[in-house]
């Protein structure tokens, strides 16, 4: 079933690519010389050892990178045809459309409704209103379809104004979704999304992860080599050699786990099934 | 069995030792805060009346009230907070959101803040007497003295500011920037709610600092006990006001505790009125 979908989405343009990219701290080269092309509504994980660069790549991708002090980016993303990494792209358009979630779920000190109602008025995507109150029935509107979306709307129903730090561990990175997909982007950067979260809650995000495709083109970095098999499509392989990160192998997940071309792939994923 | 042998025994003698001490340091700073605080209520509660708020001085204080003082005070704070606020803000953002990139910059201008945190009182005063009164040509006014009360609390202001800007979880910038939300967005609508309790805590010690001061006031805002006309005008600080009752006048005694009293209300009053006032802010954005 993965084969029959990854066959069906290589063969079209990959939404988002990078060529031959390099990123660097100062002088340190964190990887180099990674292509990988990511299909529109594929899970995409990426995996491999600590160190290995998985994190500074995703961090590539939305240009949140540039954010980090003496960091270098060289190659080329493209996004719908366009290389992202050029100077003239608009930062805060382009994280609107790529979406990221981190590893410790970090919802802003506010409501549940202020960190789902602020994205979206700052992004404008609540059209004007004839009156005030229209307005707000429509930022409702939007914040429910969300909240539905992610399963979290019957658990936070009744306490849309009470804090965001009040909800569980598994709640708060539901909720960090919603933030993300309220803005309607067409990636989301996962980056470890379940590592601090207990099993059960793990499962669900999880879940929703898998409902959230075909909608939505997923790139998630994780350790768990049975979620990765549980959920991804095709599957990156991330190394370090000669001190820095590198892309060895990149294929389905059954071919990944089933039939790895290279020997440090069949080790690590052979290693991981124990 | 060895569980109880003679280190554990030790250890717990010490652990009683240090408790006890550490019991005895609270108990005896409870105290003198309590005795400093009963002495004053003692002799200056019965002074204490609507007339003595509300009056002012005659008889070099000894008898009437303190009401061109309190104004001539709350004036003094205004000039300073004005300006201070805005200004400690200001840098403190600099510091904290800012300097990331310029590491020396930023240790050199925390350095000589500090460094200016711990001058004396008395050598702001003499530097606002020569600048403010005499080089701007403000003599001694409410204005002159605000200036000076301002340079005094603002490295104060500005490294408790940044501490409380530093405090907020790095997690919250990413999550913002992640979201493409613009630097005044983040800075207004996250961090600086984040940062509130800090805030607070350096608009109170500002505060307090500015209203107990005495050495600083006595050569810019002057002692002048009736009520100031404007800005320009000399007034008399509740600081120096107990002050000089307590030193210079004989029999004066029972109404600077009076004087001292009201001032400690006062402290506690806008402490609460400023944490109110930050509360609502935080909860309304
Ligand atoms: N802000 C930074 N400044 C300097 N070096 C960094 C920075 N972030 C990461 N590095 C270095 O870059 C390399 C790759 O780090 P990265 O975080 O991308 O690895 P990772 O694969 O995500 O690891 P993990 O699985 O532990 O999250 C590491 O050697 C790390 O020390
Ligand atoms: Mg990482």
């Amino acid at each position: 079933m993965t084969t029959m979908m990854s066959a069906a989405t290589t063969c079209t343009q990959p939404l988002l690519e990078a060529k031959h990219l390099q990123l660097s701290y100062g002088q340190q080269v964190a990887f180099h010389d990674v292509s990988l092309p990511i299909a529109s509504g594929e899970i995409m994980a990426i995996v491999g050892p600590s160190g290995c660069g998985k994190s500074s790549f995703l961090s590539c991708l939305n240009r949140m990178s540039d954010l980090v002090p003496h960091c270098h980016v060289q190659g080329e993303i493209h996004f719908n045809g366009t290389n992202i990494l050029s100077p003239r792209t608009d930062t805060l358009l382009l994280r609107r459309r790529i979406g990221m979630i981190f590893q410790k779920p970090n919802p802003f000190p506010l409501s549940v409704w202020e960190n789902l109602a602020l994205p979206l008025r700052e992004h404008g995507l609540v059209k004007s209103q004839t009156s005030r109150r229209a307005f707000r029935q429509a930022i409702h509107q939007a914040i429910e379809a969300v909240l539905r979306d992610v399963g979290l709307w019957e658990e936070v129903k009744n306490r849309l104004h009470s804090s965001a730090l009040a909800l569980s561990g598994g709640q708060q990175q539901r909720l960090c979704i919603a933030r993300a997909l309220i803005l309607q982007p067409e990636v989301l950067l996962l980056d470890e999304p379940c590592s601090a979260l207990d099993p059960l809650a793990s499962a669900v995000v999880e879940e929703l992860m898998l409902r959230l495709r075909p909608r939505y083109t997923q790139v998630v970095i994780t350790h768990n080599l049975a979620q990765a098999k549980r959920i991804a499509d095709r599957i990156a392989v991330f190394w370090v050699q000669q001190h820095k990160g590198q892309l060895i192998e990149v294929g389905s997940t059954q071919q990944i786990f089933n039939a790895p071309t290279h020997e440090l792939t069949a080790a690590y994923v052979s290693g991981g099934k124990g | 069995m060895s569980i109880s042998q003679r280190p554990g025994l030790t250890v717990t003698a010490l652990d009683r030792l240090l408790g006890f001490a550490m019991a005895a340091t609270v108990i005896a700073v409870g105290l003198g805060f309590c005795w400093i605080l009963g002495a004053i209520v003692a002799q200056g509660l019965g002074q204490i009346s609507l007339a003595f708020l509300l009056a002012e001085p005659s008889n070099a204080g000894r008898e009437g009230g303190i009401a061109p003082m309190l104004v001539s005070t709350l004036l003094i704070l205004g000039v300073c907070l004005a300006i201070a606020l805005p200004l400690g803000l200001g840098t403190a953002l600099l510091l904290a959101e800012f300097t990331i990139t310029d590491q020396r910059l930023g240790r050199l201008v925390r350095r000589s803040l500090d460094f200016l945190a711990g001058v004396p009182s008395i050598v702001f005063g003499l530097f606002g007497n020569a600048f403010f009164s005499q080089v701007l040509g403000l003599g001694f006014s409410i204005l002159s003295g605000g200036l000076t009360l301002a340079c005094m609390v603002l490295p104060l202001l500005i490294r408790t500011t940044e501490e409380g800007l530093r405090a907020v979880p790095p997690s919250y910038r990413q999550g913002a920037a992640a979201l493409g939300l613009s630097q005044t967005t983040t800075l207004f609508k996250i961090i600086l709610p984040a940062a509130v309790p800090g805030l607070i805590a350096g608009l109170v010690l500002g505060m307090g600092r500015a209203l107990a001061e005495t050495a600083a006031l006595i050569f810019t805002s002057g002692y002048v006990d009736r009520f100031p006309r404007s800005l320009m005008d000399s007034g008399r600080a509740l600081s120096i006001h107990i002050f000089d009752l307590s030193m210079n006048i004989p029999g004066g005694d029972a109404r600077a505790a009076a004087s001292a009293l009201v001032l400690l209300t006062l402290l506690l009053l806008l402490n609460l009125l400023a944490g109110a006032l930050a509360q609502r802010w935080a909860n309304s954005s």
